[in-house]
C-alpha cells in the first residue's frame, strides 16, 4: 500500500533513521513531587524541595504520569510491563541531584509499533517515564556554556514528567521521519497525553541517522542529532546529515560516532563536544522508587476508553473506498470531519459522494459549522443521494443549514427549492427545449454552443428555483435520452 | 531535685508533669544545667538551642495551664542526629559542604515529635554523612564516650547516644544505615532501635544509601525507646518506601514475657565478639531462658558475607546520593573558572576522607564494565542474606547476638585502618540488608566498666516481640 517513493540522500544510498521523541506529559503535577505542571510561570516558582533535589528530599510516583504512559502504550500496540525506575549519574547544573530518575532496561511500554498514512509500520522500541531537568540560560558569549559570562537556572521545568518514545531505526527518509512525528503527535493529543506543541518544546526530537548503500543490510555508524524542535528542523537537519554523512564516505573519511546540534540559522548540524560522549552513567535501581506494576484491570479500563486514531479511520474507509486518493483521505479523517462522514457512512449515504462532500464542502464550512450537526448533515446529503436536491443546492442548503438551526425541510423550503428533484428539473428543462426545437436539433447534432442559449431560456423561466448545474445535468440527460430512442 | 529530675523516665517525667509537680520549664533547667557540665567533656552537639528550648517548655506550662491536652512527648528533651532535616536548625550532616545550611523543611520525624510536643534542644554530631562507625569522621569535632572520654561513642549516631548516655536528653534520633543507631548505643549502653525498613519515614533524611537507611530512636531505657518509637513510626505518603501498616503498640506488649518465644543464638556473630562481650551476651541469653524463653543454638555462615555485599551497596548509593553536593544551590561553592572546575574544587574541599573513600568506592562499583562483577554480585550476596534470615525465621521468632565485637575503643585507635573499622559493623549490617528490625540492649560492662550491648534481631514488622524480649533482658540484668 506504500505510495511514496522513498527519497535517498544521494544515488544509491539510503538513510537510517531511528527517533526519540520525548513529550511532556499533560499531568496537573510534576513527576515525583506535588508542583504545577505549568508553563510559562515567572522563574523558580514552580519548585519545592523534591524537584530542586534538596537533601533529604524523596520522590513519590505521580500516578497521572503512569496512566498517560499506559494509554500512549496502548495507543502504540506496546507491551505494558512492570517497570523499574534507574537513577542516570552525571554531573550538570541543570539537574539538581546530578542524576536523572528515567527508566533503563524494563520501561513501562515496550516492543509496539505505529502505522503510518504511507502504510509503513514503523517499530517502537520503547516508551518510557522519566524527569525533566530544569532550563539553563547563559547569558553572553553567544549563549553556549562554554563561552557565557555567566549561567540562570529556572527549575520550573525540574521533574516534569517526561515520555521518550523510541522507534526503531525503521524510518528511511526524511520526509517519513516527518510523517511518523506528525502522527505520534496525534496520537499523543488524541489520548490526551501531551499538547503536541513543539514550539513550546512540549514534543522535543532527537534523530539517529546513518546512511548506507541501498541494497546493504548492516547499519553503519550512527550520529545523533540532539534537539530538532519543528518539523522542518527535523527534515532539513536529516536531509543534510545524509548528505554531509554520504560525501565523508565517499571522500573515504571516517565516520564518527558522535553527538550533533542542528544549527537553524547556517542550515548545518555541528557536533557537540566530545566530553559528552565520554560519559558513563553508572545505572542502578532507584532505591527509592518502588517498581511501577500497572494492574491489568486498570490496562483494560483504558484500551476500552482509547479513542479511535487515525489508523483506525483509514482502516474502515479502505473497507468503503479502496482507491480513495491520499489527499482526500488525510482530509476527512480529521478529527473535525471524521464523525461527518462516519455519520453519513452510517446512513448508507454514497460512499463517495459523503467523502466528495466532506472533502468539499464540509471543511469549508467547519469554521462557522454552528446548527450544522452530524445528523442535519447527513439528512441533507439522504436528499442528494434520493435525487431530491441537486448538487449545487446541496452545497446552497449545507452553509444555511450551519446559519439556521430550522428544519432541513422547512429550510429547503424557506430557500424555495421547491421543484428540486431530479425528474422535475427535466421536465422543466424538457419543457423549454420544446419551445426551441431548431436550437434543440442543432444541439442534438453535437453543437455544444447551443447549450448556453437554452440553459439560458431555462434560467429565465426558472428563476432560483432550480440551479445551473442542475439544468445543465437535465440537459445532458434529455439529449442522452433522445439521441438513445432516434438510434 | 535536678538529679532527681534527670532520673526519670519518660512515663515518669509525663506523671509528674500532669500532676503539676513539677513544669516543663524546671524540667528543661535541670537539662540545661547538666549539659552545661557535661558537654563541654562529651562534645555531642554540632548547635543548641536552649533558649527556643526553654520558650516551647515555658509555652506548654501555659497550655497545660488552661486545661489543654499535651503530646506524648510533651516536656521530653530531646536530640536529633544532624543528618535530618530541620527548619529550626542548621542540618549539616557533619560536612563542611553543608556548613551553614538551613533547610526549609523539617524531617517527617521532626514533624512527628513536635505534633508529640517534644522539646528539641538541638543537633549531635555524627560521622560526615553518617559514613564511620566512630563518629571520627566528623568535620567539625570529636564526641567522646561519657564512659571514658578517651574513647569513642561508636557511630554514625555517637553524638545521639553520648548526648542519651550522658543524660544531657532522654532521647535522641539517629539513622542506621549498617548499625549506627544500635552500635553507638550498644558504646555507650543505652538502648537503640533500627525499625523494619519503611517504618519510619526517611522523608528528610540525608540520604547515605537509600536503601539501607532508617531512622529510630536512642534512649535510656526500653520503655523509653518503645515510646519514641511508637510516635514516630506509620505510613508517610512523602516516602513511596514508607509502609502501608499501623505502627504497632509497644508500650502495652512491653511485658508480657518471651514464654514460649524461640530464639536462636547466631553462633558465629558470638564467635566473632571478644570474650568478654560474649559474656555479656550469654547474660542476657540466660536472662530470656529463665523467662521462659526457649534458646537454640543456630548458625548463620551466610551473615558474615553481608559486610563485602554492604560496603559495595552502601557506597554505591552514595556516590549517587552525595552527587548533588556540587555547589550550584546550596552549601559550601569554591570559585571555579568553568562549572566544572567549580564542582571539583567544591567537592574536593567540602567532602572529607571517609566520603571521599566511599564515593570513590561506590562510583568505581557501579562503572561500566565492573557494575556486574560488584553492584549485581553484592545484590545477589544480599538475597542470601535475606534467605539466610528467612530459613532461620522458620524456626525461630527471634535470634540475638553481640551488636558489636568489641566495646567502646580509643578515640584514634583504628582511623587509620578503614577496613579494620568496616569490620566492626559484621553483626549489624545483616539486619540493614536484609531490611530486618534490630534492638540493641546493655548487657553489663567489660572490666574497664566500658559497656557492653547485646543485639536482638526479628524478622519484618517484628518489633512488638522484639520489644517485649528487650525488657526482658533489661528487668533480668538489673
Ligand atoms: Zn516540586
Amino acid at each position: 500500500m506504500s505510495s511514496r517513493t522513498i527519497a535517498g540522500p544521494a544515488r544509491g544510498w539510503e538513510y537510517v533513521i531511528g527517533l526519540e521523541v520525548h513529550t511532556e506529559l499533560r499531568t496537573a503535577t510534576k513527576l515525583f513531587c506535588g508542583c504545577p505542571n505549568a508553563f510559562g510561570e515567572e522563574p523558580n516558582t514552580s519548585i519545592c524541595p523534591v524537584c530542586l533535589g534538596l537533601p533529604g528530599s524523596l520522590p513519590v510516583m505521580n500516578a497521572q504520569a503512569v496512566d498517560f504512559a499506559i494509554r500512549v502504550g496502548l495507543a502504540l500496540n506496546a507491551t505494558i510491563q512492570r517497570s523499574q525506575f534507574h537513577r542516570k549519574n552525571y554531573f550538570y547544573p541543570d539537574m539538581p541531584k546530578d542524576f536523572q530518575i528515567s527508566q533503563y532496561d524494563v520501561p513501562i511500554n515496550a516492543n509496539g509499533h505505529l502505522e503510518l498514512p504511507s502504510g509503513a509500520v514503523i517499530g517502537i522500541e520503547r516508551a518510557h517515564l522519566e524527569e525533566d531537568t530544569g532550563k539553563l540560560v547563559h547569558r553572553g558569549g553567544g549563549g553556549r556554556i562554554e563561552s557565557a559570562e555567566y549561567s540562570l537556572i529556572d527549575y520550573n521545568r525540574s521533574g516534569v514528567p517526561l515520555l521518550e518514545i523510541v522507534s526503531a531505526p525503521d524510518i528511511r527518509d526524511p520526509e517519513e521521519a516527518k510523517e511518523y512525528v506528525a502522527e505520534l503527535r496525534s496520537i499523543l493529543v488524541a489520548v490526551g497525553a501531551s499538547d503536541g506543541r513543539m514550539e513550546e518544546g512540549s514534543l522535543r526530537v532527537d534523530a539517529n541517522v546513518s546512511v548506507r548503500p541501498v541494497g546493504e543490510t548492516q547499519m553503519r555508524t550512527r550520529v545523533e542529532i540532539k534537539n530538532l524542535n519543528s518539523l522542518r528542523s527535523l527534515t532539513r537537519a536529516l536531509e543534510f546529515e545524509g548528505r554531509r554523512q554520504v560525501q565523508l564516505y565517499e571522500d573515504g573519511e571516517a565516520m564518527l560516532q558522535q553527538t550533533r546540534f542542528w544549527d537553524e540559522a547556517r542550515a548545518v548540524t555541528g557536533a557537540l563536544r566530545l566530553k559528552e560522549e565520554a560519559n558513563d552513567y553508572r545505572y542502578f535501581p532507584e532505591p527509592d522508587l518502588p517498581p511501577v506494576a500497572p494492574d491489568p484491570l486498570v490496562i483494560e479500563a483504558r484500551r476500552s476508553e482509547l479513542p479511535e486514531f487515525l489508523s483506525t479511520r483509514r482502516a474502515q474507509l479502505a473497507d468503503v473506498l479502496p482507491e480513495l486518493s491520499r489527499d482526500l483521505r488525510e482530509t476527512v479523517i480529521t478529527d473535525e470531519c471524521w464523525p461527518y462522514l462516519r455519520a453519513a457512512l452510517d446512513a448508507n449515504i454514497t460512499p463517495h459522494r459523503a467523502v466528495a462532500r466532506c472533502a468539499n464542502e464540509l471543511v469549508a464550512l467547519l469554521d462557522e459549522i454552528g446548527a450544522l450537526s452530524p445528523s442535519r448533515f447527513v439528512e441533507v446529503l439522504a436528499l442528494e443521494d434520493e435525487g431530491k436536491l441537486g448538487a449545487s443546492q446541496v452545497k446552497v442548503l449545507l452553509r444555511e443549514a450551519c446559519l439556521d438551526p430550522l428544519a432541513i425541510p422547512e429550510l429547503v423550503a424557506k430557500l424555495g427549492f421547491t421543484a428540486s428533484d431530479a425528474d422535475a428539473v427535466k421536465a422543466m428543462v424538457a419543457e423549454v427545449v420544446a419551445s426551441c426545437t431548431q436550437e434543440w436539433s442543432r444541439y442534438l447534432a453535437g453543437d455544444e454552443k447551443v447549450a448556453g442559449f437554452l440553459l439560458g431560456q431555462v434560467m429565465r423561466r426558472y428563476g432560483r428555483q432550480i440551479s445551473g448545474s442542475d439544468a445543465r445535468q437535465a440537459l445532458t440527460r434529455l439529449a442522452e435520452e433522445a439521441r438513445a430512442e432516434s438510434s | 531535685m535536678n538529679d532527681e529530675i534527670l532520673d526519670w523516665g519518660i512515663r515518669e517525667l509525663q506523671r509528674r508533669l500532669e500532676s503539676a509537680e513539677v513544669s516543663a520549664v524546671e524540667v528543661l533547667e535541670a537539662y540545661q544545667e547538666q549539659i552545661a557540665i557535661q558537654e563541654p567533656e562529651v562534645d555531642a552537639f554540632l548547635s543548641l538551642d536552649l533558649e527556643a528550648a526553654r520558650r516551647r517548655a515555658s509555652y506548654q506550662d501555659e497550655r497545660r495551664a488552661r486545661g489543654e491536652r499535651l503530646g506524648r512527648l510533651a516536656g521530653v528533651p530531646v536530640v536529633l542526629k544532624d543528618n535530618l532535616c530541620t527548619i529550626n536548625f542548621p542540618t549539616t550532616a557533619a560536612s563542611k559542604i553543608l556548613d551553614g545550611w538551613v533547610p526549609p523543611y523539617n524531617a517527617t520525624v521532626v514533624d512527628r515529635l513536635d505534633e508529640e510536643d517534644a522539646i528539641v534542644l538541638g543537633k549531635t554530631n555524627l560521622d560526615e554523612f553518617a559514613m564511620g562507625s566512630s563518629t571520627e569522621n566528623s568535620a567539625f569535632k570529636i564526641t567522646r564516650n561519657p564512659h571514658d572520654l578517651d574513647r569513642v561513642p561508636g557511630g554514625s549516631s555517637g553524638g545521639s547516644a553520648a548526648a542519651v548516655a550522658s543524660r544531657m536528653a532522654l532521647a535522641g534520633l539517629g539513622s542506621d544505615t549498617g548499625g549506627s543507631i544500635r552500635q553507638p548505643a550498644a558504646l555507650t549502653g543505652i538502648v537503640g532501635l533500627k525499625p523494619t525498613y519503611g517504618r519510619v519515614s526517611r522523608y528528610g533524611l540525608l540520604a547515605f544509601a537509600s536503601s539501607l537507611d532508617q531512622i529510630g530512636p536512642l534512649a535510656a531505657s526500653v520503655e523509653d525507646t518503645a515510646l519514641v518509637a511508637e510516635c514516630i513510626m506509620g505510613h508517610d505518603p512523602r516516602d513511596a518506601t514508607s509502609l502501608q501498616e499501623a505502627p504497632p503498640q509497644l508500650l502495652g506488649s512491653l511485658s508480657q514475657g518471651v514464654q514460649g518465644i524461640r530464639i536462636g543464638v547466631v553462633t558465629n556473630l558470638i564467635e566473632a565478639a571478644n570474650p568478654e562481650v560474649q559474656a555479656g551476651v550469654e547474660a542476657a541469653i540466660q536472662a530470656l531462658a529463665r523467662a521462659g524463653a526457649i534458646v537454640e543454638e543456630v548458625a548463620l555462615k551466610e551473615l558474615a558475607y553481608g559486610l563485602a555485599a554492604y560496603y559495595v551497596v552502601a557506597p554505591a548509593e552514595a556516590s549517587s546520593n552525595l552527587a548533588r553536593y556540587d555547589g550550584v544551590r546550596y552549601g559550601l561553592r569554591e570559585p571555579g573558572v568553568t562549572v566544572e572546575e567549580m564542582m571539583i574544587a567544591t567537592r574536593t574541599k567540602g567532602f572529607g576522607p571517609e566520603v571521599k573513600r566511599r564515593i570513590m568506592l561506590g562510583t568505581y562499583a557501579l562503572s561500566a564494565g565492573y557494575y556486574d562483577a560488584f553492584y549485581v554480585t553484592a545484590q545477589r550476596v544480599r538475597t542470601f542474606v535475606r534467605e539466610a534470615f528467612a530459613r532461620a525465621y522458620v524456626s525461630f521468632d527471634l535470634l540475638i547476638a553481640p551488636t558489636s565485637p568489641t566495646t567502646a575503643f580509643r578515640i584514634g585507635e583504628r582511623s587509620n585502618d578503614p577496613v579494620e573499622m568496616y569490620r566492626s559493623d559484621v553483626c549489624t549490617i545483616p539486619s540493614n540488608l536484609s531490611g530486618d528490625p534490630a534492638i540493641s540492649v546493655p548487657a553489663g560492662v567489660d572490666a574497664d566498666g566500658l559497656p557492653i550491648g547485646v543485639q536482638l534481631l526479628g524478622p519484618a514488622l517484628s518489633e512488638q516481640v522484639l520489644f517485649r524480649a528487650a525488657f526482658v533482658i533489661e528487668e533480668g540484668l538489673h
